[in-house]
């Protein structure tokens, strides 16, 4: 394997990478602050729909990420009032999301654009383009630097860099804001918060949908960064890698960029590679492709270093009177 | 807050929910511009008109009664097992082995073997999830959840490279031996002279659903371990009290569970597609979720709410095929049922308590 061939690999793992990191940290402000959410998958699908519905329609990306965001948000606000308001089962309402999600966007579409719930493909002007940052073209004479530079720091969408802004930031708004602190506490013991005189109900819908809007940007860069325009079903399980990838990242912002990225690179090497030959031992690519789901039960099971999931996760909160 | 009389909690509250669910069913075919009205019809007529359709709709609801109980005795417990479809796949490969590397001299000798066979193929793939529920407290959405994608994996592989024929590009096994296909309903119905379609799946597996309703019944209100693990269920610390070891009732419920599920293949890959294909489960083991949450975890309502989900789908079918609506709607409706009756359970429980206080205040 040479040089170009790895900084090719991991270029395409950033790329792979990047909606599961957003999927992942909007799992992590909706989990953390004691709202289980099995539902990334059903609204990153909406959004990419959307998206790329209004992107084909509009040829303008931005609108696309706009309504992408909006499709999101929709989905969120169910899961708000079905798990908070009316105090249901928070994994059942993420089952009827996913769903909901896979309907809806193969009927409409459908009913919309008659290409069997697919998109029409984006042309240049309703996708994101690439940026290239500036310094390229001083480093190219740079040997290795350089090379790195231009392949795999340069080169991306404007959502990869968004994505990779998100880390720092959500580790600034959770564990360095009253905000955060506040929807930490929620998860974990709610009814101090609301000893308090914080409201709950405000703190976990505030969550949720900030859990929507970045399933919206995840979705949004799916149909108009990575590819060019919706397919049905063109998640294909990413909220359930980032979900695991939660989990491995024990519900944590900066373990989250490094737990995408390992999943990130299993899937860019599975993309890749068919085979991988390890001196004798072939592993087919149906390992690759379990390996995330592997890890994660290994992790959960809590052989290798135990995971805590938020206190009062998964449990609505009754004031008591 | 009074409450009120278990019959309203057991039959009001989710055919109110389910009469929302089917509403809005209904505006989503208005907001794509076709007409809810014939698409009942059509839906009526292609699940129900005639002995084929009705072939199919029982064939249908035979998956999803397994499913269902798979569900439902999960929910018992207080565990929510979304494994289903992988316990499925798995279940189908049980059935396959017994089918195809077992000389089986009848049918009935066949369908005793591939029982078993899916039914510990499917407890199997349930243990690791339930053990690890039970020992180490990890959570059985999460690991169930992951083992859905394991197992479709793994059956992949399998498929691709040990049970596929030479020469086939096909990811299948090969078919298998003639001893083993089941009888259909419409062989049986013949034989008692009643006219019915031969060409439909449904065959005696429904038989076997039944049984299993009735079992799980049995199981689950008159026997020493349906008992405990209800009490499970309710609140883990009384039944800890009670004696009840909760690792011992976790790993039974999630076993029964697991195997329930796997069943769904004697169905599937034994009675209808007489070969292991690549998805056989065909997301039967999410349906299951609905049906169980419509059937409220209770067997006769999880075999009524079965048959309704067969009849969807075998009606979306036809609607695809007479409609321009894609067969997707049953999805959004599965998707409606769900949220309905289960996530937003209280949106209708809560009005439907205070109407029962206020007929109670007001005498």
């Amino acid at each position: 394997m040479d040089f170009l061939t790895v900084l090719q690999l991991l270029d395409s793992t950033l790329r792979l990478a990047t909606p599961l990191l957003l999927a992942c940290l909007a799992g992590l402000f909706s989990e953390r602050a004691g709202v289980f959410d099995i539902g990334l998958e059903g609204k990153m699908l909406a959004a990419a729909f959307l998206s790329g519905a209004i992107a084909a329609v509009t040829l303008n990306p931005w609108l696309g990420l706009m309504a992408g965001i909006l499709a999101s948000l929709g989905m969120a606000a169910i899961h708000g009032v079905a798990s908070i308001t009316f105090r249901g089962n928070q994994l059942i309402s993420g089952v009827a999301i996913n769903f909901l999600a896979a309907g809806l966007t193969v009927l409409i579409g459908q009913h919309w654009f008659e290409l069997g719930g697919r998109t029409p493909a984006l042309l240049s002007g309703g996708r994101f383009a690439p940026i290239t940052l500036p310094g390229v073209e001083l480093l190219s004479g740079v040997p290795i630097l350089g090379p790195i530079y231009a392949e795999l720091i340069s080169g991306h969408t404007i959502l990869v860099y968004v994505a990779l802004a998100c880390v720092p930031l959500s580790w600034w708004l959770l564990y360095r804001t009253r905000f955060g602190l506040r929807l930490r506490a929620v998860g974990e013991n709610p009814a101090a918060v609301d000893t308090a005189g914080v409201s709950v109900v405000g703190l976990r819908f505030a969550a949720v949908m900030i859990c929507g809007l970045l399933c919206g940007i995840a979705g949004a860069y799916l149909a108009t960064g990575l590819s060019a325009g919706f397919v049905r079903d063109m998640t294909a399980g990413r909220g359930f890698i980032a979900l695991a990838a939660l989990i491995f990242a024990k519900w944590r912002p900066w373990q989250a960029l490094g737990a995408t990225l390992l999943f990130g690179l299993l899937e860019a090497l599975s993309n890749r590679y068919q085979n991988i030959d390890l001196g004798g031992v072939v592993l087919p690519v149906q390992v690759m492709q379990a390996l995330p789901y592997v890890l994660t039960v290994i992790i959960l099971a809590g052989f290798v270093g135990k995971a805590i999931p938020p206190r009062a996760g998964g449990e609505p909160y009754v004031k008591e009177r | 807050m009074t409450r009120m009389p278990p019959w309203a909690d057991a039959v009001i509250v989710p055919l109110v929910s389910l009469i929302i669910a089917f509403l809005v069913s209904g505006l989503v075919i208005l907001a794509i511009g076709e007409d809810p009205v014939r698409a009942m019809t059509v839906m009526v007529k292609g699940a129900l008109g005639s002995t084929y359709g009705w072939g199919h709709t029982l064939y249908y609801a035979t998956n999803f009664v397994f499913t269902g109980l798979a569900v439902a005795i999960a929910f018992h417990a207080g565990f929510f097992n979304i494994g289903g479809e992988g316990q499925a796949l798995l279940g189908g490969l049980g059935v396959a082995l017994v089918c195809l590397f077992i000389p089986w001299p009848h049918w009935s000798l066949a369908l005793i073997g591939a029982t078993v066979g899916a039914a510990l193929f499917g407890a199997a793939w349930a243990a690791i999830p339930a053990w690890l529920r039970a020992t180490r407290g990890s959570h059985e959405v999460i690991t169930t959840i992951m083992f859905n994608f394991i197992a479709s994996s793994l059956l992949v592989y399998i498929l691709v490279h040990v049970l596929r024929p030479q020469g086939s590009q096909d990811p299948a096994s090969p078919r298998f031996p003639t001893e083993t296909r089941l009888p259909r309903l419409g062989h049986m119905m013949e034989s008692v002279g009643i006219p019915f379609s031969k060409s439909a799946p449904a065959n005696v597996t429904l038989f076997l659903a039944i049984a299993a309703c009735v079992l799980v019944w049995f199981i689950i209100w008159h026997t020493r371990l349906g008992y405990q693990i209800r009490a499970l269920g309710k609140k883990e610390k009384a039944a800890v009290y009670a004696g009840i070891s909760p690792v011992r009732v976790t790993m039974y419920a999630m076993l029964i569970s697991g195997a329930l599920a796997g069943l769904m293949a004697v169905n599937s890959t034994m009675g209808e597609a007489n070969r292991l294909i690549n998805g056989a489960a065909e997301g039967a083991g999410f349906i299951g979720i609905a049906v169980a949450l419509m059937g409220r975890s209770h067997p006769f309502g999880v075999a009524l709410a079965a048959l309704l989900f067969g009849f969807l789908y075998q009606g979306g079918g036809e609607l695809s095929l007479e409609t321009s609506i894609p067969r997707d709607l049953i999805v959004v409706i599965q998707a409606l049922v769900i949220l309905f009756t289960g996530a937003l359970d209280n949106m209708v429980r809560w009005p439907v308590q205070r109407m029962f206080a206020a007929a109670k205040g007001g005498k």
